[in-house]
């Protein structure tokens, strides 16, 4: 365990951070079209008005980790994904800017689609950008040197849809802890078969991947992987019966539990399909990682600052606890 | 066109249109700090409606600010990826600071700031609206620290074309960090200052709530008047600094081709610079200006353009427009912030219709001081990236310019529309004014409050 390590286990746990956090919010914008009036919308909104800021801030988080410890990843793989990656920026604009703008307007209606093309543009971008990381990467030297639609083919735009129908599930599990009544009868439907179809992309993705890219194949051939590999379809489906069993019983708090566990399992799994390589076929985290005094310097803030971080952000989840009012309207 | 120019159009027009924002969040933070501390220490009704209403403002702007931030951090792999693998070893840990010491910060109570009044005691609200103000300017900090390594680098090693970090201190209090910091800021309070200055203006020229502007507006000259002056000193030691280590970037601003040899160098006042001749071919100057405004002394010697070569010169006409549009706001914000003292002095500041019509014309200056200090201190570092070390043709990601074109004219139709909702938006707030009816929250009310009401009652009489 050096210090390359540990960097690599916080990059990792940002990226999940960010996208169970910003999943539920991103993925309340991909439920608008299926909402039923103004005021379900209103709730669908104010369950997320008073944290969606923080919980984006992870993503900025994550770049600011990879261009601190690994500045070859960030520099390649932001030359190589221009295109979504401005998508994703362009999305999380429109979907940003609604939440004040749609408070103000007397034509809800324009804002209510601004978010959910928002929020759709920024979940297709980051499909395609996993789906593009996953497809591997064209360098010369330290720079990248493909082509600017490197990243599009069937295999992205399928984890495209696959996220999609993640980030509704996390976000309809969600909305079953916030909401009450018609709107939780409502989220517990959607969950209910949007995890359905995240089981179907995760066996799709899970069959495809070696295909896609046969050194995933090698790796879990190879030992040790072949020994443990197969824990975390086996967590993924724990978790899928777990989710599908809570919502039967009409839990609350649980599904939302498998649900993220079952977010877990997919992204440790594809983890531990690729690790050592953060940008395939070649770059690994360990030849990308930045100078030791910085990685040093950087990581003695991050150990004194993040534990007041994850403080204060515990106390605002316990703030803003319970289910949503109508007292999320601050005008 | 090539990549280089469209990154830097790019860069140019997301930042330009992005500092707007945190100039009023950083301003309108503080500026809600000091309202709501008033609210908790004097049991004012009015201090709180001033908060509500200026808090909206404060919500809208801080949510443009924040996605089109983003959008900066996400700039320097997309199109400056050579400079970002090259200088992230400096640079990288500054932005990481920022996000974990000032955006967590920020993001983290500002849903308590607007939500929470319902769920948070009146003191947990007061702290949350502070750190929500630290968060801005330690934010403020971080940033100007990592472009002021751009502009002035040290505690670096360069290897192999590539900064290595030898000094974090160094690196991080550079020679141009804490007196950029200190312009920035009193920029963004200065701007917000005459900001809430125009709006409260507005209503009193308009009549009816008047206490509560009535004492906006005092809040909002006091700074002014705090911060105007301040920040023309500032400015002073801001250009003495460029003149010390950025000394094309002073001659091209000044348009100053020749080095003075005997005698003093002259402040051009207004000039045609002409560049390819290399002269001004029409200026009016104050002699000896340059001179006492660079080295306080009225001989002191500037290098001229002339002994930098042409390829290593930033745009002169840019610079020296720019920077005159600056100083010229700042000038001007001075002279009203006197004009208002001699006002004040007679009794009349709020019944002055002159003064108030005035304050509430020149309220948006501010911003365009903002731009065209950044576009003097951005477009004078050119053709640098890193300054003396790395040019900015050197930087750029591999990528072709059919990338950047669609990613600019993607930019200027998204910022154009936002820009004009923002505006309109802000247009209607201002046009419905205050609420001064819904119920306080229960938990923010304080024993003994002193209601509005009263003291409409007792200005009035």
């Amino acid at each position: 365990m050096n210090i390359v390590d540990i960097w690599i286990a916080l990059l990792g746990l940002t990226v999940i951070l960010y996208v169970i956090l910003d999943g539920f919010g991103l993925g309340i914008a991909l439920l608008f079209p299926f909402t039923h009036n103004e005021e379900e919308r209103d709730t669908l909104m104010n369950s997320i008005a008073p944290i969606w800021d923080a919980n984006q801030t992870w993503l900025v988080f994550g770049g600011g980790i990879l261009l601190v410890a690994f500045p070859l990843v960030y520099g390649v793989l932001f030359s190589a994904l221009y295109i979504p990656l401005f998508t994703l920026l362009y999305g999380l604009i429109f979907r940003g800017v609604s939440f004040e703008f749609r408070m103000n307007a007397t034509r809800k209606y324009i804002w209510d689609r601004a978010f959910f093309l928002g929020g759709l543009a920024a979940v297709a971008a980051q499909g395609l950008i996993l789906g593009g990381v996953l497809t591997g990467t064209k360098i010369a030297g330290s720079h990248f040197a493909g082509g600017s639609f490197d990243w599009l083919n069937p295999y992205s735009l399928a984890t495209a849809v696959g996220l999609i129908a993640g980030y509704i599930l996390l976000a309809s599990t969600y909305l079953i802890i916030k909401t009450t009544g018609i709107i939780q009868e409502r989220a517990y439907n959607k969950a209910f078969r949007s995890s359905v179809v995240v089981l179907f992309f995760q066996i799709v993705m899970i069959t495809w991947t070696p295909f896609h890219d046969p050194r995933v194949l090698a790796h879990w051939l190879g030992s040790p992987r072949v020994y443990f590999i197969w824990i975390f379809p086996a967590l993924g489906l724990l978790a899928f019966t777990g989710i599908i069993k809570s919502l039967r019983a009409r839990r609350e708090i649980m599904p939302f539990v498998f649900s993220v566990v079952f977010f877990f399992a997919g992204y440790l799994g594809l983890f531990a399909s690729i690790y050592p390589y953060a940008v395939p076929p070649g770059i690994t985290f360990y030849n990308a990682a930045a100078q030791r005094e910085t990685l040093a310097f950087t990581l003695w803030g991050a150990a004194i600052i993040l534990p007041v971080v994850l403080g204060y952000t515990i106390y605002r989840y316990t703030v803003f606890r319970g289910k949503v009012g109508k007292e999320g309207y601050h005008h | 066109m090539d990549t280089v120019l469209l990154s830097r159009v790019q860069f140019a027009v997301t930042t330009l249109f992005h500092i707007l924002f945190p100039t009023l969040t950083i301003g309108l933070s503080v500026f809600l700090v000091v309202v709501e501390f008033l609210w908790l220490r004097t049991k004012e009704e009015l201090y709180y409606r001033m908060y509500r209403f200026w808090v909206k403002f404060f919500a809208v702007n801080f949510s443009v600010g924040v996605v089109t931030g983003i959008v900066l951090e996400f700039e320097f792999g997309t199109n400056f990826s050579r400079f970002s693998q090259a200088a992230s070893n400096v640079i990288a840990p500054l932005m990481a600071f920022e996000v974990m010491t000032a955006f967590f910060l920020e993001s983290g109570f500002l849903g308590i700031m607007l939500f929470g009044w319902n769920r948070v005691s009146r003191h947990m609200h007061f702290l949350a609206t502070s750190l929500v103000a630290v968060g801005t300017i330690l934010s403020s900090f971080w940033i100007i620290a990592a472009n002021s390594w751009m502009q002035t680098p040290a505690g670096y090693r360069l290897i192999d074309g590539t900064f290595m970090v030898t000094d974090f201190h160094a690196a991080i209090f550079n020679p141009s960090t804490l007196v950029r910091m200190l312009h920035m800021s009193t920029a963004a309070l200065e701007t917000t200052a005459f900001v809430v200055a125009g709006v409260s203006a507005y209503y009193l020229l308009k009549g009816g709530t008047s206490v509560l502007f009535r004492r906006s507006l005092t809040i909002a000259l006091i700074m002014a008047a705090l911060f105007a002056p301040l920040q023309m000193i500032i400015g002073d030691l801001s250009g003495r600094m460029v003149f010390r280590h950025q000394p094309a970037k002073l001659a091209a601003t000044e348009a100053h081709w020749e080095t003075n040899r005997d005698g003093g160098a002259p402040f051009v006042v207004v000039a045609f610079p002409d560049v390819k001749e290399e002269k001004n071919t029409f200026e009016i100057s104050l002699p000896n200006g340059l001179s006492l405004l660079a080295t306080h002394s009225l001989h002191g010697r500037v290098s001229g353009l002339k002994e930098f070569a042409r390829e290593d010169r930033p745009s002169v006409p840019l610079l020296f427009l720019a920077f005159r549009i600056m100083i010229g706001i700042g000038t001007l914000l001075v002279l009203v912030m006197v004009w208002g003292f001699l006002l004040w002095r007679k009794g009349r500041l709020f019944e002055h219709r002159p003064f108030l019509w005035t304050l509430l014309i020149i309220h948006p200056l501010g911003f365009l001081a903002v731009e065209t200090g950044w576009i003097t201190t951005e477009a004078g570092r050119q053709p640098w990236l890193v300054y003396g070390l790395m040019r900015t043709a050197e930087g750029l990601s591999p990528i072709p310019p059919g990338n950047v074109i669609w990613s600019l004219s993607l930019f200027l139709i998204i910022f154009a529309s936002i820009g004009l909702i923002y505006l309109f938006y802000i247009l209607n707030m201002i046009k419905r004014g205050p609420d001064v009816s819904s119920p306080i929250p229960a938990v923010q009310l304080p024993a003994g409050m002193r209601p509005l009401q009263d003291q409409e009652g007792t200005t009035k009489a």
